[in-house]
């Protein structure tokens, strides 16, 4: 394939994993944020060919994994509603909530699809006037112009059946409670590309330099990963801690501002909820008062009173801040797999414990 | 006597009370419920084997006997449709086990409404079907349910074949050092039938594979004694197939991502969609476990019928890693392969 199999070279691969080998002279511990990143590493086993000294923890970039379990209980109330139809991105059904899943409730009969894109939520709502369709509005910055257009499309139309479920959150503010940790011994980070396709970076240069941490925004294929990773010791080993952007054909320091000024024509930032860590003031999105009559949450009252607690046993909220990895978690690949997940970040083929579970099995 | 009734299944099934999708997959929740529901209730040495076909003796003639039923939607895709799909299918599963298909019967189930047209469609296909695949359809069975009880069409095949040599294919044959063959490139039916399923457009049109396999295998097994194991890999796609075998024969299965074929349409769809073409069903694949000896002989008799003129090795048996599918990746690292868990979901972003 033009544009991916150049970013998947061999010879590439293996000069810049020579490089990093070359410049790495002391012990450094670096976290990707993103889910797709973390995929990358360890499906092709980049972190096998890294110098030892280099130790890659992974972040809270999977958008299924921190969506709060109160959500989910949500979704599920909503989509066992008669009349209701309920759109989701696949992973999205198999997270498990305080009881069930989404394909649970889907096999007694409820009305759930899996979509592509939440504009086919619009498309349904249009067809089926008399049902109510619910769309699950979750992700980071990457899907929030997507989901913004849908809220768009439909009060440009005057839907009256199409409401959105939203549980948005936003990379920065979760960099900061990383960095702010007690636990905190991330030295720098390899930034998620697609995040940053849509929001630029001019939010990280404050951060680098108040937490004196480099920054790389990094692309997703293996040779991005392993520039990104270079350009980021290359830093450390230098002493600097700067914003650098080495996904130069997607990013811009700017982002991408049609698709910013949509976001921030539906949405405001408001304090949000993540599943293991808790609430991180100011880390997410939610609907403009002007959009309220979109809020599922206000449509659908009943679920305004699930108010649900994490699973006590696992420790995602430690595998999300970087602070322990999915093998040190005694339920990791034993009570806890991807066909019996007891936590999200084993669920989503991007979450870090299904991740290792699925390609890095031997190594525990 | 009252302990063996017992009204609770004792099945746990993954925290499933009740059937979902993902059961019909292929991957680890159809196999779940195999085990512990299937199983314990006929157990018998012919079922154990989990074959996907079963070879019993009958007056010294060995005869294997299979049965499959087709529900895909759309039941018209690219390259195919659910009659042809329902002979081929059962075709291969007795080709598989070494036999020469002879009879199938066909049971269908019929939705009201369901337009005769499209009926006569599907049988005329089944028609061609047989006798590409010298297959006689003996035997059927027609049922009609209400609308919306059924969807349009739903096809059950069974077929018996006869085992004509004395090549025993079967996962304890197989060995450390035993090459893995595949006839062509994987995931072009799962993915044909996705892109008309989802209403989702390439611009280049994927068609399925599907195929009769029975005589790719005679020409294999007239160069060669050494066939360990054959499978098609359909539902739940090449790696549902290998972990099956990691797991039968207790050995490691290695395989080589350079080395495995996947057009690039289906690389692209795969991409576009979050989905991984190891998992992606086929219809018109043979995977072969060969002794080492006869692995080039093998690969060229494949190569010389036009259903594997892109054969290739795509991997080995290891002694290492048992029960585990390992695979070397592109860029020289290496990964498990897992068997699906439940329906392969696509990808947030």
């Amino acid at each position: 394939m033009r544009f991916i199999d150049e970013y998947r070279d061999l010879k590439l691969v293996q000069a810049y994993v020579e490089k990093i080998h070359e410049i790495t002279t002391r012990e450094w511990t670096i976290m990707e944020i993103c889910g797709g990143q973390t995929h990358t590493i360890i499906k092709y086993g980049i972190d096998e060919m890294l110098p030892d000294k280099i130790n890659i923890v992974h972040g809270p970039g999977c958008p299924v994994c921190v969506t709060p379990l109160e959500i989910i209980d949500k979704a599920i109330e909503i989509a066992s509603t008669p009349g209701v139809i309920f759109c989701s991105f696949g992973d999205m059904l198999r997270v498990p909530g305080s009881k069930k899943d989404l394909f649970t409730v889907k096999s007694e009969g409820a009305d759930v699809r899996i979509v592509y894109s939440p504009l086919d939520a619009v498309k349904i709502a249009i067809k089926n006037p008399d049902k109510k369709v619910v769309f699950f509005a979750i992700g980071f910055e990457t899907t929030a112009p997507a989901n913004a257009m849908a809220v768009w499309r439909a009060k440009e139309l005057g839907l009256k059946n199409f409401f959105v479920l939203v549980s948005h959150v936003r990379v920065p503010p979760a960099m900061i409670t990383i960095l702010e940790s007690p636990w905190n011994m991330i030295n720098g980070f390899i930034a998620a590309g697609h995040v940053c396709t849509v929001m630029g970076y001019e939010e990280y240069e404050p951060i680098a330099k108040k937490y004196k941490v480099p920054i790389v925004v990094t692309g997703f294929e293996p040779v991005d990963i392993l520039q990104g990773i270079f350009m980021l010791i290359k830093q450390l080993e230098e002493g600097r801690y700067e914003v650098e952007n080495q996904y130069t054909r997607s990013v811009r320091r700017e982002g991408n501002i049609p698709a910013k000024q949509l976001i921030f024509k539906v949405f405001e930032i408001a304090d949000m909820k993540w599943r293991g860590i808790g609430l991180i003031p100011q880390s997410g999105f939610k609907l403009k008062k002007e959009f309220e009559e979109f809020d599922a949450e206000k449509v659908f009252s009943t679920v305004a009173d699930i108010n649900t607690e994490e699973s006590q046993i696992c420790i995602s909220g430690y595998v999300l801040q970087g602070v322990k990895k999915p093998s040190d978690c005694p339920a990791f690949g034993t009570l806890c797999t991807p066909l019996n997940p007891l936590g999200a970040p084993m669920v989503s083929s991007e979450g870090a414990c299904a991740a290792y579970y699925n390609y890095g099995r031997l190594k525990t | 006597m009252a302990s063996e009734f017992n009204l609770n299944c004792p099945a746990p099934l993954s925290n499933y009370d009740k059937v979902l999708l993902g059961h019909g997959s292929g991957g680890k929740l159809t196999a779940e419920l195999i085990k512990n529901i299937f199983l314990p209730a006929f157990q018998n040495p012919y079922l154990a084997e989990l074959g996907d076909q079963a070879i019993v003796n009958v007056n010294g003639v060995k005869i294997a006997f299979t049965t499959d039923s087709y529900v895909v939607n759309p039941i018209f895709f690219p390259g195919g449709n659910i009659g042809e799909l329902a002979v081929n299918g059962t075709v291969n599963d007795l080709a598989v086990g070494g036999a020469r298909p002879l009879f199938i019967s066909a049971g269908f189930i019929l939705e009201e409404g369901f337009s005769l047209s499209e009926l006569c469609a599907v049988v005329e296909s089944m028609k061609k079907a047989c006798e590409r695949a010298g297959v006689i359809l003996v035997t059927g069975d027609t049922k009609v349910v209400e609308k919306g009880k059924g969807d349009k069409i739903f096809i059950n095949t069974s077929g018996i074949g006869v085992i004509e040599h004395d090549v025993e294919i079967s996962p304890r044959k197989v060995k450390p050092g035993d090459k893995i063959l595949i006839n062509g490139p994987i995931g072009l039916h799962g993915i044909a039938i996705l892109s008309r399923r989802e209403g989702i457009e390439f611009e280049i049109e994927i068609e399925s594979d599907t195929a009769p396999l029975n005589f790719l295998v005679q020409d294999i097994l007239s160069v060669s004694k050494n066939i360990h194991w054959m499978r098609d890999p359909t539902r739940g796609g090449v790696s549902s197939s290998l972990n099956e075998l990691a797991q039968s024969s207790n050995l490691g299965v290695e395989i080589w991502e350079t080395e495995i074929p996947v057009p690039e349409p289906v690389k692209a769809a795969c991409e576009m969609l979050g989905l991984d073409p190891l998992y992606v069903a086929n219809e018109g694949k043979l995977i072969a476990v060969v002794a080492p000896e006869d692995a080039e002989k093998v690969l060229e008799a494949m190569r010389n019928n036009p259903l594997g003129r892109e054969a290739k090795i795509i991997g080995e048996i290891t002694e290492e890693h048992p029960g585990v599918v390992l695979m070397k990746t592109a860029i020289g690292g290496k990964r498990v392969v897992d068997m699906l868990a439940g329906e392969q979901l696509p990808r947030i972003c």
